[in-house]
């Protein structure tokens, strides 16, 4: 059993490469062009009302949070302001940064930005990571967004409910970016033209930091805080227990997002904030259809597609396991069956990539 | 240079495109939105995509893996994470016919 190397100035990185995995074309189910067209259409009205809706809330939540501040009654208010600021932020920088969710590019920029700056992501760099991990999803040592890797540091994936993995990355690459730009892995994907806006970027950022903790010196409370960078913290459990369903405990290596990729129903609620991510097989053979009509996509080839997870509670009940098992052996995967009515996976180009198990030897 | 029988012009709904391939090498033919049409390079300069699968809007067309955008008419990269322009080839209409300048 070969244990997998996530560098990308590794083995494994170099073997995806050298065996034709990065050029080899995905498979995607067939949809008449004119439905897709349909699916595709782009509009700007969802979401606005979501934006304002997103907005208006977290006003309302961080007023009450203030005015009762520092009570316990306030309590409520910031976790729903943290929610909104550390998990629904996740999903608005996810489907800007495709350019979908609105039809106006300068409202995609502007959410996308806001965006970026909550969820402590340099705009610049997740653009070029977002854009990796949709042509290499899940391959390893090429994929910068593998947030569950094999086997699963299970305590950093828990400590991550409260962002601390995340900050304690964040924070010393964004002096980093600031001071001397990119780092040696951000520039394995990032062209060197984007560079000094990348630069620019951090400076940004890290300056509405520095100011953020001279208000609270200054007033000396931590409120400047609890309404900045704090919610990242605090509010990421929700961005975290939908993400990490996104691709856990399936296959990598692999030219199907079928297998790689998990669609979990769920409640309306945490579709909001998640902004329908939760269809994530819909979302990765088909990037360009904006999250307001994923749920159409998902009716039009859900007869393609493995059964969807029922609940975040089921997706779990399925993963947790695999996660588990994959510490004994990190060639596991889960393979879910498909309906008749389904073509089989691809699955041949993953038996071709050298030093990969078989699906089936794998089970 | 030879001027190459595309399509006929009823082949591509307004606002969209198709792929025609020729010679080894593959072309999009638009019809634009102002009932011109235009051709460029089949495949996306980030990424070897078709850009056949993709979404016309206006004057842009929108690459269906990464999103990047182009100006169909004129091949500048509109949107990253394209950089590199799209090639694009002279067009003209003989009747029904729509015909490609090719190097």
């Amino acid at each position: 059993m070969a244990q997998r190397d996530y560098s990308p100035f590794g083995e494994d990185a170099k073997r995806a490469v050298q065996s034709g995995l990065c050029a080899a074309e995905w498979y995607h189910t067939d949809v008449p062009r004119k439905v897709m067209k349909d699916l595709m259409a782009r509009s700007d009205g969802p979401a606005i009302r979501d934006t304002l809706l997103l907005y208006g809330l977290m006003a309302t939540f961080a007023a009450a949070g203030i005015a009762l501040w520092p009570s316990y009654w306030s309590l409520p208010f910031w976790l729903a302001y943290g929610v909104l600021y550390g998990s629904a932020a996740d999903s608005r920088w996810h489907e800007c940064s495709h350019g979908t969710a609105f039809r106006t590019p300068w409202m995609n920029n502007l959410v996308y930005e806001i965006s970026s700056f909550m969820i402590m992501r340099n705009s610049v760099t997740w653009r070029w990571s977002h854009a990796r991990h949709h042509s290499e999803t899940y391959f390893v040592g090429r994929d910068p967004e593998i947030a569950v890797m094999r086997p699963s540091e299970l305590v950093k994936l828990l400590l991550n409910f409260f962002g601390v993995m995340d900050a304690a990355k964040f924070f010393p690459t964004l002096v980093q970016n600031a001071f001397s730009g990119p780092t040696l892995d951000e520039k394995t994907y990032v062209p060197q033209s984007e560079w000094a806006k990348l630069r620019r970027v951090a400076q940004v950022h890290l300056s509405i930091y520095a100011a953020t903790v001279a208000g609270a010196v200054a007033l000396g409370s931590i409120l400047p805080l609890m309404l900045i960078g704090l919610p990242r913290l605090y509010g990421a459990w929700h961005h975290v227990l939908t993400g990490l369903l996104q691709h856990g405990g399936l296959a990598d290596n692999v030219v199907d997002h079928r297998l790689n990729s998990r669609t979990v129903l769920m409640n309306p609620i945490s579709r909001f904030i998640y902004w329908n991510m939760n269809y994530h097989v819909e979302h990765h053979m088909f990037p360009m259809v904006p999250y307001h009509a994923l749920p159409r996509l998902h009716e039009v080839i859900k007869g393609d597609l493995p059964p969807p997870n029922t609940s975040i509670l089921q997706g779990y009940i399925e993963m947790w396991p695999a996660l588990k098992r994959q510490l004994r052996n990190e060639d596991f995967f889960l393979k879910r069956d498909l309906p008749p009515t389904a073509k089989p996976y691809r699955e041949d180009f993953h038996q071709y990539v050298p030093g990969m198990t078989a699906p089936k030897a794998a089970e | 240079m030879p001027w190459i029988d595309a399509c006929a012009t009823n082949d591509i709904d307004q606002e969209d495109l198709i792929r025609f391939d020729h010679d080894g090498a593959t072309y999009a033919i638009y019809h634009g939105v102002d009932g011109q049409f235009y051709a460029t390079a089949g495949m996306c300069t980030h990424e070897q995509v078709h850009l056949c699968e993709g979404l016309v809007m206006d004057f842009l067309v929108e690459c269906p893996k990464h999103n990047g955008q182009f100006d169909y008419r004129t091949g500048e990269a509109k949107r990253s994470p394209v950089c590199i322009n799209l090639k694009t080839f002279p067009v003209r209409v003989d009747g029904d016919r729509v015909l490609i300048e090719v190097p």
